[in-house]
């Protein structure tokens, strides 16, 4: 029962500490920063691509680290990517449907 | 052997987590929220296809409010933090700091839903109404649905704090905090998509 016990507390021991995310969250902070920086300063052929990239490094840190995906069993990622990979290619092919790309 | 498995079995099966030591209703979050993923990438593709069509109504360039936007974005990818910090706090077992952390949440949440619904009114005012152009129903029906998302997420924040302070959770108090987490994390993931996509890059 003890060992149960143990590794059932160990469970809860994964992630980082609050100093971690703290960190983690002032990089968020300073992305979304220079995210909105991009409204301001003409970041010339730059802009769509520096946007979106910044976008995904915010949007896998916090699933990563806020979320514990990083830290936690690897199912939990594939029912998760699962479904974000199948909303991509669905709504990409969709979009390319409609000549959006064009 | 087979008497110790099924032991196994059933003890998992008393703490709510299967035969492979995950926790079904984590397990089922998660699933949730993939399936989440096709709602929202549903209406953002769809504003994406109308956000050019303006008709007589106004264009997005001369209503968005970038700063109170920027502002409000902050103050949600604040409340992840917040969210984050209750979750360890649960897991150190210690719930009035728990507590202390889901509050400042919910209240960071429901500023981000106050601030949509100035920024929806401003808009109103403006002219832009939900039938005006396939521009404003695609963006009012891409917000409001977060916006609806994020309510949901304050009204959870506050009966996790009320559960907790009058004991009565069933089960693991930290897997039960972690799990309303992670509904506030994806709603906090959503809007950084939306933020980009719907108000940073012009149409």
């Amino acid at each position: 029962m003890s060992t149960a016990t143990e590794s059932h507390e160990d469970t809860h021991e994964h992630g980082m500490s609050d100093a971690g995310y703290i960190k983690i969250a002032l990089i968020l902070a300073a992305i979304t920063a220079l995210e909105v920086s991009t409204y301001y300063v003409d970041f010339g052929p730059l802009f769509l691509p520096s946007l979106i990239a910044m976008m995904f490094v915010k949007f896998f840190m916090v699933v990563s680290y806020f979320m514990h995906l990083k830290f936690d069993n690897k199912l939990f990622s594939l029912m998760f990517y699962i479904g974000l990979g199948l909303a991509i290619f669905v709504y990409v092919a969709a979009l390319a449907t409609f000549k959006f790309f064009m | 052997m087979a008497e110790t498995a099924t032991h196994s079995a059933d003890h998992a099966a008393d703490h709510g987590h299967s035969s492979t030591g995950i926790s079904n209703n984590k397990l089922a979050m998660w699933l949730f929220l993939g399936s989440e993923c096709l709602l929202f990438g549903g209406l953002i593709s769809t504003y994406m296809l109308y956000r050019g069509r303006v008709s007589d109504g106004p264009h997005p360039e001369q209503i968005f409010d970038i700063p109170f936007t920027s502002v409000s974005s902050f103050v949600l990818l604040m409340s992840s933090l917040s969210m984050v910090l209750a979750v360890t706090s649960a897991q150190r077992k210690d719930y009035s700091r728990t507590n202390l952390w889901l509050l400042v949440t919910a209240i960071l949440g429901a500023t981000f839903v106050g601030g949509q619904i100035y920024e929806f009114t401003a808009f109103y005012r403006e002219g832009l109404g939900f039938s005006t152009s396939l521009f404003s129903s695609s963006f009012y029906t891409l917000t409001g649905f977060h916006g609806v998302h994020v309510t949901v997420g304050v009204i959870m924040l506050l009966s996790t704090v009320g559960i907790l302070k009058k004991n009565r959770a069933t089960g693991d108090k930290a897997e039960s905090v972690e799990i309303v987490g992670l509904y506030w994390h994806f709603v906090d993931v959503v809007w950084i998509i939306i933020f980009t996509l719907v108000y940073l890059i012009p149409a």
